[in-house]
């Protein structure tokens, strides 16, 4: 049956800033030790992935396939060092587990895998697979009449696939208001920022001429994520598109809005500093 | 033997040789200027890029249009992405219509290791070989890459060029001329041949010494043109040796290994052994990790041989 768990649900925004920044530290030291991971990427996200595992989303860990649980779609795949950061913390797998990231054999693939470790919707990686991947699951919750909601979070320079456009486009047909997508609008893709490589302004513009309720928020402001989360849908027979203001790299001043951060590794160094900056404490 | 090259690096010199003689020449590109390790062409021909972004379908269609319009295209991006979201456009827009459109994909096969079965392209050859038109080239080393680049501009027609990004060395000797369709034989034997080619050229020389030391002497051609396949070096190979040994970084389903299959079985049989990926979703694992993990080694290449000559 069908458990609401919010109970569970941290609903202090201090406290899920101090735990999307133990997030960081942990993520940023797997990341290091991997020699492997999307830097920038993970730390412009983990706030929205805090927001919603913490304080938001009705999943049971222990339960992870429950039928009624709301569904979380990670479709920037590459991020999944964050990502595992947190279903790991929210107790989906033991936190021991993330020190064998992109290791031989492990669950923990450089790109999620649903076949792999539970809590994983949809095997992301490849750009443009979450969001017509949301409208299905959110045309499915439709027809059972559930309550679940489903979220996808993309990244922006992501959206020069068409894929998300027609899913854009059949998701307002379908009045999916249960579907909201997050877009992480960091303003850079892997080789440069977006609007120099492929413009996406007017963003909030295309959003609302393709049927959506658009609204706008910094992505790493906890208290006003979890305000707007609990409220969507904001229009009933509209999904919501979240245009998230982010920071790729926030936390890390010498990697915010860094353009050669995509993917670069820090340094024993550099990862020294940067631990310093997201508030670990010094023995 | 010792050096080892990212043939990438072969590559962008020979684009931007291509671009300076040829003003024709421009490169396409899906956000994949640094992981085509295109920087310096950039730079050298700023206005010669066309980037369209992450949006490979589109970019197969301009790349396509850019044809019609005069240009002689080079499409560089990863080839899981290239090849798999845009294969209906390399069909129609460039294989159906003979665009001369050389679509060049990079970091193929497992060469992301880590990054998983999302990002490997083990498909990729399966993918284009079942093209009508497409000519599909896979080199092994720099040197090999390097001349590719500049017979793929000369050839008139849509093309697939499968780079790597595994470091390899220079496996062929000096004053080495590739040439379209044409297997090359790296090592002479009459017992067992084995044919490979784009990283596995390296790996069966290897296996063909291991073999040597058993007393078995095996032949080793390079296929670096899977199609149009050489099929006289097969079939020389297959009347003249006891078995055929492919080996390859990709599916054993419908890649080189396939392609040799089909005229072997239809010419000339002999018996086989396909070395590659089994139809399986890879591990997680480092390149080298999951080449050993699929036997794609000398031990591999060994127990192969053993197997076809009956030890
Ligand atoms: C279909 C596809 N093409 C190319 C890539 C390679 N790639 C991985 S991440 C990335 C940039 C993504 O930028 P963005 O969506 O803005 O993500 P973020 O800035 O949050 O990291 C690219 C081009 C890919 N993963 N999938
Ligand atoms: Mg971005």
């Amino acid at each position: 049956m069908f458990i609401y768990l919010e109970d569970t649900l941290i609903t202090d925004p201090k406290l899920l800033y101090e735990k999307s920044y133990e997030i960081r530290r942990h993520n940023m030291k797997t990341i290091v030790k991997a020699k492997l991971g999307h830097t920038g990427g993970d730390l412009s996200v983990t706030d929205i992935l805090t927001t919603l595992y913490f304080g938001v989303l009705n999943v049971d860990p222990s339960n992870p396939t429950d039928p009624e649980r709301d569904r979380l779609i990670l479709s920037k795949g590459h991020c999944s060092g964050a990502f595992y950061t947190i279903l790991a913390y929210r107790g989906f797998f033991p936190v021991e587990m993330l020190d064998t990231y992109e290791q031989a054999l492990s669950p923990l693939n450089g790109h999620p895998s649903n076949t792999k470790l539970p809590g994983i919707e949809a095997s992301t990686g490849p750009l443009g697979h979450g969001l017509p991947f949301g409208v299905g699951t959110a045309i499915a919750a439709k027809m059972d009449k559930s309550p679940r909601r489903v979220f996808v979070i993309t990244g922006d320079g992501e959206l020069q696939e068409g894929s998300n456009w027609e899913a854009a486009m059949s998701a307002a047909h379908h009045k999916l208001d249960n579907l909201t997508v997050i877009i992480d609008r960091n303003g850079l893709q892997q080789g440069d920022y977006t609007e120099a490589t492929n413009r996406l302004e007017p963003l909030a513009d295309k959003w609302r001429a393709f049927g959506w309720e658009v609204v706008e928020v910094d992505g790493h402001d906890h208290a006003a994520l979890l305000d707007l989360f609990q409220r969507v849908p904001l229009q009933k027979g509209k999904p919501t598109c979240v245009l998230a203001h982010t920071h790729k790299g926030q936390g890390v001043s010498f990697v915010k809005d860094q353009v050669g951060w995509h993917h670069r590794v820090m340094t024993q160094e550099e990862l020294a500093q940067a631990l310093v900056e997201l508030g670990e404490v010094q023995a | 033997m010792s050096e080892k090259f990212d043939c990438r690096d072969a590559f962008g010199k020979a684009l931007e040789e291509l671009a300076a003689s040829d003003e024709r020449v421009v490169v396409v590109v899906n956000d994949s200027v640094g992981s085509s390790k295109l920087n310096a062409f950039k730079k050298a021909f700023p206005e010669r890029v066309v980037n369209v972004g992450i949006a490979e379908q589109d970019l197969i269609g301009v790349s396509a249009g850019l044809a019609n319009g005069g240009k002689r295209p080079f499409v560089s991006g990863a080839s899981c992405f290239l090849t798999g979201r845009a294969t209906e456009q390399i069909k129609v827009d460039l294989a159906y219509s003979h665009a001369n459109v050389k679509v060049c994909g990079m970091s193929s096969g497992i060469a992301y290791g880590e990054l998983g079965a999302s990002h490997h392209s083990i498909e990729d050859i399966a993918w284009m070989r079942a093209i009508a038109d497409m000519t599909i080239i896979v080199p092994a080393d720099p040197v090999e890459t390097y001349q590719a680049m500049h017979a793929i501009h000369k050839f008139d027609g849509p093309v697939f060029l499968r780079v790597s990004r595994y470091p390899v060395p220079v496996v062929h000797p000096e004053g080495y001329q590739f040439e379209i369709g044409k297997a090359v034989q790296l090592r002479e034997g009459s017992d067992i041949t084995i044919i490979a080619n784009g990283t596995m050229v390296t790996v069966a020389l290897q296996g063909a010494e291991l073999l040597a030391q058993q007393g078995i002497q095996a032949r080793v051609l390079n296929l670096a043109t899977v199609r149009p396949i050489d099929q006289q070096a097969i079939l020389k190979a297959a009347s003249e040796t006891k078995g055929i040994i492919t080996i390859e970084e990709a599916t054993t389903s419908g890649s080189m290994g396939g392609a040799v299959a089909e005229v072997v079985v239809q010419n000339q049989p002999v018996p086989m052994r396909l070395l590659g990926f089994p139809g399986v979703f890879m591990p997680t694992g480092s390149v080298s990790f999951l080449f050993d993990y699929f036997g794609l080694n000398p031990a591999g290449i060994e127990k192969a041989a053993f197997e076809l000559l009956g030890r």
